[in-house]
């Protein structure tokens, strides 16, 4: 058989297209124990469950802000978690009509023999870990695999390894129920222009989509999840536009129409950045078979945290400029974005960190 | 890099778009000598190349037919070769907005150690050969590789062979200016289900087109010619709709949008179903993001050779018959083919075990 049709699979079918509405995305609030330590250490908030729930409780029950999202990322510890009056926030989620989705991979190790490459692990007892969280009520999930540019990087090694990765876990979410989101990261990090990392992309993503059919995974349930093409950190800017081309012709030439939909990441741009790449990207003329939407973390919570800095007080404040980064990625999905929500604390500060491990 | 980007690059995005005009499609004349001659023969008339003239000109002359179509494959011998009056049949094609095509394969051998399993040849002085055709006015290239569905086939050391081998010829001709047509045919031979081609035909593609990634093909400047997904041909037959249906699915997996066109061979199949299939493609409620038109030989030709039958006297009907499938397929590509330019000739099937051609 070429794709694999399981039992779930009308339901994948249907679930992908979901988060590939026009108009919405993706909440990647799926940050580690150790990653979100960071985050709160940055304003000051010890790194206690307390506060960890009191942060999601903040981003998730901002008025409006769910109708502007069709899924969030969880980490397990907040698939389980709930508000301070008791509701489970799968709960929360699922009534603001949005799709609850798990981080399912167990981070990065280096690939010997190579400089400094990794692959991804995550996949021992991973169907099991699945059914669980698919009865928790996750729908979705998210495994992130991690490329970088370099003299000789990425290797072919360092290539098939986290394309083959991809496609197992891809393969193993759609036996139970969950729609796998494909990560391939390729890291924004070094001084090479955007035709080296547009010429990476399309070897990258050409190779996971040759491991995706090789493991029968049905692409309809699938969504991908890749780096807009950019020059490195360490060169010259370009213009949204510019982004905005390179970046659709790369996926043109790599990702079939089946893919409902592209949910980019924001790797280190800051949060106008983010929205008005993909607003670029939305207003562009071509040929574009799948929705481009955004699966964004740091992008759409900075100026939010900032805002919080971790009092009771500034909730308010903060749940407001959530939802304004929220509508303004909303309007990007559909190429209407004014950029009238560039005012806010910390919008345009630079999110990038130097070989960002989280 | 990704793609190659040599000095022809804008020229092969313009033609290879050109090709995929809607509306228009391609007509396969590229019959190799041996090959023609058993059309030839079928009907009675001797394999010379007077008569293999005489028939290609009964075709490139045909009023109204060359505004159907976009491009014609050639054999090498037909590229050379003129009108009875003199014309070069390049410039015939040429002002009527027709681009010359010209097969480059040399055929196909057994894979040893397979079950009858082949790979194309044709590589050696490849880029000194497209660089001559280029010359004598072609634009694109054809080069067809076979693939069977059995038991244990296609094997992966097969599709693996055929895949390398499209993509090699496919940058070769793009570094000489030939836009070219990517043929991966898998045969309709076998009692196997739509389900089973399907499949197959999936897994082929994306091997294809993770070849033509890796060799830094421009596919933008490529066309597909791929098999439709239908029933091995002992099987039941199933309806133009499920044929479009499995199709369409097939290459919305596999084929990136970069790609201009896809432009079908025909197979076994005969001219009708050829062009209900086509049509059925192209009135289904999908997004396609490549156009979907023909290359046909046999289904664009069958019942014009039966009607000329090698005669002078025939010459305005068998025109008249040729006409007729080119309108009709042109209509398929716009889903509106509204049936009903299929005499008894036209529903001839054309199917040919084990063909080899």
């Amino acid at each position: 058989m070429s794709a694999f049709c399981g039992k779930y699979q009308d339901e994948l079918i249907a679930n992908a297209a979901y988060i590939g509405t026009p108009g919405k995305g993706i909440l990647a609030a799926d940050e580690s124990t150790g990653t979100i330590g960071k985050r709160l250490a940055s304003i000051n908030v010890e790194n206690v469950e307390s506060n960890r729930q009191a942060l999601r409780e903040l981003l998730f029950c901002t008025p409006g802000a769910l109708e502007c999202l069709s899924g969030v990322i969880l980490f397990e510890e907040t698939l389980y978690q709930k508000t301070a009056s008791g509701k489970p926030f799968v709960d929360v989620l699922k009534e603001g009509g949005v799709l609850p989705g798990i981080k399912v991979d167990k981070g990065t190790v280096e690939l010997a023999g190579t400089n400094g490459e990794t692959t991804t692990q995550g996949l021992d007892g991973l169907a099991q870990r699945c059914q669980q969280y698919y009865s928790a009520g996750a729908r979705f999930a998210k495994w992130r695999a991690v490329l970088k540019i370099g003299p000789n990087e990425p290797s072919q090694l360092a290539i098939n390894e986290n394309a083959n990765g991809l496609a197992r876990y891809a393969i193993i979410c759609q036996e139970n129920g969950l729609v796998p989101i494909v990560e391939p990261e390729i890291l924004v990090d070094g001084s090479h222009d955007i035709d080296r990392c547009a010429d990476v992309t399309e070897r990258v993503l050409a190779a996971c989509y040759k491991a995706l059919n090789d493991h029968h995974v049905l692409l309809e349930g699938t969504l991908l999840k890749p780096n807009m093409v950019t020059p490195g950190s360490d060169a010259k800017k370009v213009t949204p536009e510019v982004i905005a081309k390179y970046t659709v012709r790369a996926l043109q030439r790599t990702t079939p129409a089946a893919v409902p939909a592209i949910v980019f990441l924001s790797g280190g741009q800051s949060e106008e950045e983010a929205t008005l790449n993909l607003n670029a990207m939305n207003k562009l003329k071509g040929k574009k078979p799948w929705s481009l939407s955004f699966s964004f973390g740091r992008a759409l919570q900075q100026s939010t945290l900032k805002t919080w800095a971790g009092k009771e007080e500034n909730v308010k404040k903060a749940q407001s400029a959530f939802l304004s980064r929220c509508k303004a990625n909303s309007e990007a999905t559909l190429g209407t974005y004014k950029g009238d929500a560039a005012k806010g604390e910390g919008v345009s500060e630079s999110l990038h960190v130097k070989d960002y491990k989280y | 890099m990704s793609a190659f980007v040599g000095k022809y690059a804008d020229e092969l995005i313009k033609n290879a778009k050109y090709i995929a005009t809607p509306g228009k499609g391609i007509l396969a004349a590229d019959e190799s000598t041996g090959t023609i001659g058993k059309r030839l023969s079928s009907i009675n008339v001797e394999n010379m190349e007077s008569n293999r003239q005489v028939l290609r000109e009964l075709l490139f002359t045909s009023p109204n037919a060359l505004s159907h179509l976009s491009g014609v494959i050639l054999f090498e011998e037909t590229l050379y070769q003129k009108t009875s009056d003199g014309k070069p049949f390049v410039e015939v094609l040429q002002e009527n907005s027709v681009l010359p095509g010209i097969k480059v394969d040399k055929g196909t051998v057994d894979i040893a150690g397979t079950n009858g399993e082949t790979t194309t040849q044709g590589f050696d002085s490849l880029g000194t050969r497209c660089q001559q055709y280029y010359k004598a006015g072609a634009r694109f290239a054809k080069w067809r590789a076979v693939l069977k569905i059995g038991p244990n086939e296609p094997s992966e050391l097969s599709i693996q062979q055929n895949a390398q081998g499209l993509a090699r010829y496919a940058i070769i001709c793009q570094e000489s200016g030939l836009v070219p047509i990517v043929e991966p045919e898998v045969l309709t031979d076998g009692n196997h289900d739509i389900g089973k081609c399907a499949a197959v035909t999936e897994t082929l593609l994306a091997a294809v087109y993770k070849a033509l990634n890796d060799h830094h093909v421009l596919l933008e400047g490529t066309l597909l010619k791929p098999n439709m997904v239908a029933p091995g041909s002992d099987s039941p037959k199933v309806a133009p709709e499920v044929i479009a249906e499995l199709t369409v699915r097939a290459l919305r997996r596999t084929v990136p949008a970069a790609v201009p066109g896809i432009v079908f061979l025909s197979g076994g199949q005969s001219e009708e179903e050829a062009t209900l299939n086509l049509n059925a493609m192209n009135k289904l409620e999908v997004l396609k993001p490549w156009t979907l038109s023909f290359s046909f030989g046999r289904a664009l030709q069958q019942s014009t050779l039966k009607t000329w039958a090698g005669k002078k006297e025939n010459v305005a009907a068998a025109q008249s018959a040729f006409l007729a499938r080119c309108k009709a397929n042109s209509d398929a590509t716009l889903g509106k083919y509204a049936g009903g330019s299929a005499d008894g000739l036209a529903s001839e099937s054309l199917y040919v075990k084990g063909y080899k051609y």
